[in-house]
């Protein structure tokens, strides 16, 4: 009996949710869709969407993703997200395009639809939060050796491949604003290919031609390891620093060690954060997604978006001896 | 093969003097379990959750399943005749990959389908020649097989994917037949449908159950084993065929990573829906009934946002508590 009734009444709930009259104490359902779960970067962003969502209170943050990275799986967890009504949806995309047809879906049900970090392609979602931008990163890169360096000094870059598109714009950027760091000159510029033994000679190599090196600045995860490493096999540990971009859980050695007082990447508890605040700030139709709009993210400041309504979260998060061990286990 | 038709072991101490009626009863009683199962999922469901008795929901929650259906039916037969298919997967990466080389070649959608059409028998035709024709065991074969098909399609993307799918090819994964039926679910009846007759009311079906239960006993008995399994191999990679365009239309991209880790899915599909892995068992009525049971499932534990490990525990479970019910059951009784 009642399956028939049951199915009105669903019938009914829903029209009356899509009418909108929604009531005032329902909290806003933010959905934190991640490429998988278990992840330690994700579950940082997770930790960050609930400093959110207590920050803005009256906010339930449904943290969920795949068990492994596959579109496929993304799209089941988002069908279920829109069975739901969520208010907003926030994803870190498996696939650019394949999320696409399903996110168009939660949007045409009239869910706010954003990515953050892996983007979605711009017809699927409202706006995507890129970690941080090129120029940002290019700038920061040298600031992290010119900041120990107060009279000047001789920095190398060890790069990936002569190919690597990233790596490449972010060094561009980072020769656009070299006039902002007096008496920092860089005096090469070599390329480890992101492998581990490759680089390794090179930035041995480095401290050999230039003897008076204060830094190697490497923009890579591999590479920056590899520099710390032969930074302590040379003994030159406190002449030379390694700093560039690389990742907590693997650089944790070279900070303890002294062969690198600080380095940059993106923050996951800050992204998390800022997503889940952009997706609010959406959902409750405070801002509206539109080229050059400016939408407040709470202790991040604002986001400003691009033609592609995409923007840029902040500047690289610095990781020292005094946040290190926080990060490590994270990722 | 040392499967006979005796799938318990109490049976097999009584001699039947007519041997359909009593598995009759077995496939009936296995089927009835899994209703029982579905029903009790459903109601469960909706209670559960208030967005669960929703048509629209309903609807989405069907486009979890009915790809890997369309496989499972095929699947089932060739594991009643004693073989298996693990490169499913792989042919629809392979298939969704020839869709996407031909559509960035301005071929339109009706030539699309027929080139996944092709490419799913091909690649089905491959695997049956393999094991039929040099006599190899299917599991290794098609081992060997899903690493060569899906290696193909990431020598040709590599992390690159295809997009820019003609619109109209959108209708078969993104399509509505009538209100919330959808193209999909309406093939995946049809299909049901199809096999469901050539399994249980055709000379073919019955070549079927007897090359499973008595390969040796079935070719002496006159029936061409080679050209049935051979024919089982095409229909898989056929059906594998009709799922990646399905899939292909519904994501509207093809990556090389695509249907990655299906064929356990649908593999588990055939097995719950009461189809012996080792053959000679089994009906397409089961295996229509596990595709809903598994739908209802995830989707139910969806909507309670289920972690998905979660949910792979929920789903092995179940499958190892339905075969062992009957099982378990039969013990009690004969006690």
């Amino acid at each position: 009996m009642g399956v028939f009734k049951r199915l009105m009444t669903g019938a009914a709930v829903a029209a009356a949710m899509a009418g909108g009259a929604q009531a005032q104490d329902d909290p806003v359902r933010i959905a934190l869709v991640v490429k998988a779960l278990g992840i330690g970067f994700f579950e940082a962003a997770h930790k960050g969407a609930e400093e959110a969502a207590e920050e803005l209170g009256n906010v339930e943050i449904i943290y969920t993703g795949p068990t492994d990275t596959t579109a496929e799986g993304q799209i089941e967890v988002i069908n279920s997200l829109i069975a739901q009504r969520v208010d907003a949806i926030a994803v870190s995309a498996n696939d650019t395009d394949a999320l696409v047809p399903a996110l168009k879906k939660a949007m045409d049900r009239g869910i706010t639809v954003i990515s953050w970090d892996s983007g979605v392609a711009p017809e699927g979602r409202q706006l995507h939060l890129n970690p941080s931008s090129s120029p940002l990163i290019g700038n920061m890169i040298i600031k992290l050796a010119a900041d120990h360096l107060p009279d000047g000094g001789e920095v190398a870059v060890l790069s990936a491949t002569t190919t690597s598109t990233n790596q490449n714009v972010w060094i561009e950027e980072m020769n656009k604003v070299m006039g902002d760091y007096p008496g920092i000159e860089v005096v090469a510029t070599v390329y480890g290919d992101d492998l581990a033994d490759k680089s390794y000679r090179e930035a041995t190599g480095l401290m050999q031609t230039y003897p008076d090196l204060d830094a190697i600045i490497a923009p890579t995860s591999v590479g920056i390891v590899a520099a710390a490493q032969a930074v302590v096999d040379a003994g030159k540990v406190g002449e030379v620093n390694v700093t560039g971009l690389g990742l907590p859980s693997e650089m944790a050695g070279a900070i303890e060690s002294g062969a690198s007082k600080s380095f940059a990447i993106w923050n996951p508890i800050d992204l998390g954060y800022s997503a889940t605040m952009l997706a609010y700030n959406l959902a409750t139709g405070e801002a509206e997604a539109a080229p050059g709009a400016e939408i407040p993210m709470g202790r991040m400041g604002t986001l400003t978006l691009d033609d592609n309504t995409e923007g840029a979260m902040a500047d690289p998060f610095v990781y020292d001896a005094s946040n290190i061990d926080e990060f490590k286990s994270i990722f | 093969m040392s499967t006979q038709s005796v799938p318990r072991p109490d049976e097999a101490r009584r001699v039947p003097d007519r041997l359909r009626s009593p598995l009759g009863r077995l496939l009936k009683s296995w089927e009835v379990l899994l209703l029982l199962v579905a029903v009790a999922i459903f109601v469960a469901n909706s209670f559960a959750s208030p967005y669960f008795l929703d048509a629209w929901n309903l609807s989405d929650a069907t486009f979890n399943f009915t790809e890997k259906a369309m496989i499972a039916f095929a699947m089932a037969l060739l594991i009643i005749s004693g073989e298996i298919d693990l490169s499913v997967a792989a042919i629809i990466a392979l298939a969704s990959t020839a869709m996407g080389a031909a559509a960035q070649a301005g071929i339109g959608p009706a030539g699309l389908v027929a080139i996944g059409l092709v490419c799913g028998l091909a690649c089905g035709a491959f695997n049956g020649a393999l094991v039929t024709g040099l006599g190899l065991p299917s599991i290794v074969v098609t081992i060997g097989t899903m690493s060569l098909f899906r290696g193909i399609s990431y020598i040709v993307l590599g992390d690159q994917a295809y997009r820019g799918y003609p619109p109209g090819f959108a209708w078969f994964g993104q399509g509505y037949v009538w209100w919330v039926i959808s193209v999909e679910f309406v093939l995946f009846a049809v299909f049901a449908v199809l096999f469901a007759i050539l399994l249980h009311k055709t000379n073919f079906g019955r070549a079927v159950y007897a090359i499973g239960n008595n390969p040796v006993g079935a070719l002496f008995s006159g029936i061409r084993v080679a050209r049935v399994k051979f024919i089982l191999f095409l229909l898989t990679g056929l059906m594998s065929g009709v799922a990646a365009i399905c899939l292909t239309s519904r994501l509207g991209s093809t990556r090389p990573s695509i249907a990655f880790g299906w064929e356990l899915e649908v593999v588990t599909m055939v097995v719950l829906g009461g189809v012996n892995i080792l053959g000679g068992s089994g009906s397409i009525p089961g295996v229509v009934i596990a595709t809903f049971v598994m739908g209802l499932v995830t989707f139910g534990l969806g909507l309670l946002n289920v972690p998905g490990i979660v949910m792979s525990i929920f789903i092995g479970l179940l499958l190892i508590g339905v075969i062992a019910l009957p099982r378990l059951w039969a013990m009690a009784r004969r006690e």
